[in-house]
């Protein structure tokens, strides 16, 4: 399969790989997919007092677009508001990889994980939950 | 070297020079050029002469009556015509055909294709180690079997079937034994006087002859009949016409002459080479062999790194040619049937690469992909979060995943 530029250069320099502290009450991770589908990607992002995102972090399991996938998104989502963050669509993301069809799904897995980071960064402090999208 | 290097010899090989050298002789105005078919003048004696000695060259190998070999597209077509032909000339007898699940797609979609048409098929179960179990096969014949197809070298994981055992059986059933032979040609020795195969499959690309010609042997004493599934001029006995492609013939038949006589010294030096590179890789933590190590071609290496997707890990080694799974199917997100029909788990499936050597790999290169692999794995576990999570001790079967 060939794939864009964009995507070789997050596969062969991803930005912001590594962990952050589950247990940290700044710390809000998403873990989704599954080892059986070939794909797991985790995020992480440490979030400020004023609610903005300061830090991200993602480790991930998968193809390459899929780590390009992640990788793209702790660049996007580092200074935006929990909000702003949530707002992420994944066809942004596959638009920006120029992703193939085949590799769509890439793309709605890194937007489902920040979207579970958020989550659980917002139930760790007794904030409302966003509501689901589809 | 050349990079990337090519470890992808069971998808297809470079032409033998020598193949290459012959071929060219059969195509221009001042070579070999004439219709086989053509009785009227010497230009088709001399294609229907060359196109003859390539057929006995086919037969050599396998120690069969070049009579018995049927020149058709490649593999793909063998194993159409012997199974859809064999299926309907005889479908009197009975409408039961049994294959295994890990078949190569020409074999598994002619079953399906029998299926639409009202005939039943058992897929068996291969055993861990990917061969098929002979109790368990005599106990999936019926009254009504009709045809088995077994093949005898899988292509992604190398292992070879007991094809004796299996021929003894069907003999004595009176039941047709097809095999595909495209990956062990020139690879396992084959008899067909010390064997009891009723047809057999081949294709010359897979042992350095040029892609888009195969043959189907097809047995005569018992004689073996098949219906025809292209129709016309009457060429190959009636059984696959079409103006025969001379030097596609021509090619396959000095393939499989060098075969014949190289096959044994590239055997123990491709053996060598396999060894090597399956010792710079065995101790690295959570890699796992796919397949059967003792019944197995010595160009196969089939192996699983845990914790490491295999797409991305290809992407990694760009130095190297190599596959995940066959190259069949390597185009569908599926994880590899072959390695799920052994029982490996989703994960191990995932992870897995194919390298298969042959007769151009070298030590340089085995000690290069050997390099490569070492430095990517390390890179992409520490991309890993299922890495991670193993380290730290978590059972990942424990972990409730969000299944997408």
């Amino acid at each position: 399969m060939a794939y864009s530029n964009k995507v070789i250069d997050h596969y062969e320099n991803p930005r912001n790989v590594g962990s952050m502290d589950k247990d940290d009450t700044n710390v809000g991770t998403g873990m989704v997919g599954a080892p059986a589908c070939g794909d797991v990607m985790r995020l992480q992002i440490k979030v400020s007092d004023d609610g903005i995102i300061q830090d991200a972090k993602f480790k991930t399991y998968g193809c390459g677009s899929a780590i390009a996938s992640s990788s793209l998104l702790t660049e996007w989502v580092k200074g935006k508001s929990l909000d702003e963050a949530a707002a992420i669509k994944n066809t942004q993301i596959a638009e920006e990889l120029e992703l193939p069809p085949v590799k769509i799904h890439c793309s709605v897995l890194a937007e489902d994980a920040i979207k579970a980071a958020i989550s659980n960064y917002k139930e760790k402090h007794g904030l409302p939950a966003a509501k689901k999208s589809a | 070297m050349k990079k990337p290097v090519y470890f992808d010899y069971s998808a297809t090989t470079p032409v033998d020079p020598r193949v290459a050298e012959v071929m060219c002789t059969y195509l221009t105005l001042d070579g070999t050029f004439g219709n086989a078919a053509s009785r009227s003048h010497p230009f088709g004696w001399d294609a229907e002469k060359a196109i003859e000695e390539a057929r006995a060259n086919v037969a050599a190998l396998i120690n069969a009556d070049p009579k018995e070999i049927i020149f058709t597209s490649g593999a793909t077509e063998s194993d159409n015509l012997a199974i859809k032909g064999a299926a309907h000339f005889y479908n009197k007898n009975g409408k039961h055909i049994v294959t295994c699940k890990t078949e190569h797609k020409a074999v598994l979609d002619s079953c399906r294709q029998l299926e639409r048409e009202g005939y039943e098929v058992t897929y068996l179960e291969p055993e861990a180690n990917g061969l098929v179990d002979i109790e368990k096969f005599k106990a999936a014949l019926r009254d009504d079997t009709i045809l088995v197809s077994i093949m005898h070298v899988n292509n992604e994981i190398g292992v070879i079937q007991d094809l004796k055992a299996i021929g003894d059986i069907t003999r004595e059933r009176k039941i047709i034994f097809h095999v595909d032979a495209a990956q062990s040609a020139g690879k396992v020795p084959i008899d067909m006087q010390d064997n009891k195969v009723d047809l057999m499959s081949f294709s010359a690309h897979k042992i350095y002859g040029p892609k888009g010609i195969g043959a189907l042997y097809v047995r005569r004493k018992p004689r073996i009949r098949l219906e025809a599934q292209m129709h016309g001029g009457g060429h190959e006995r009636g059984l696959r016409s079409g103006t025969l492609a001379t030097h596609q013939i021509v090619g396959m038949g000095e393939a499989f002459r060098i075969a014949k006589e190289e096959m044994a010294a590239d055997n123990e030096r491709i053996r060598m080479l396999r060894d090597r590179l399956l010792k710079g890789l065995e101790d690295i933590e959570e890699v796992y062999i796919n397949g059967d190590m003792q019944n197995r071609i010595p160009h196969n290496l089939n192996i699983s790194f845990n914790f490491v997707e295999g797409e991305s890990l290809i992407m990694a080694l760009k130095g190297l040619a190599v596959s995940s799974g066959s190259a069949c199917t390597s185009a569908s997100l599926e994880p590899s049937y072959v390695l799920r029909a052994l029982g490996r788990s989703d994960e191990l499936a995932h992870s897995s690469i194919r390298f298969t050597l042959g007769r151009f790999s070298t030590e340089d290169e085995v000690d290069f992909a050997i390099e490569e692999i070492r430095k990517h794995i390390g890179k992409l576990r520490e991309l890993s979060p299922l890495w991670e999570m193993y380290k730290e001790g978590i059972d990942l079967n424990s972990v409730k995943w969000v299944a997408h």
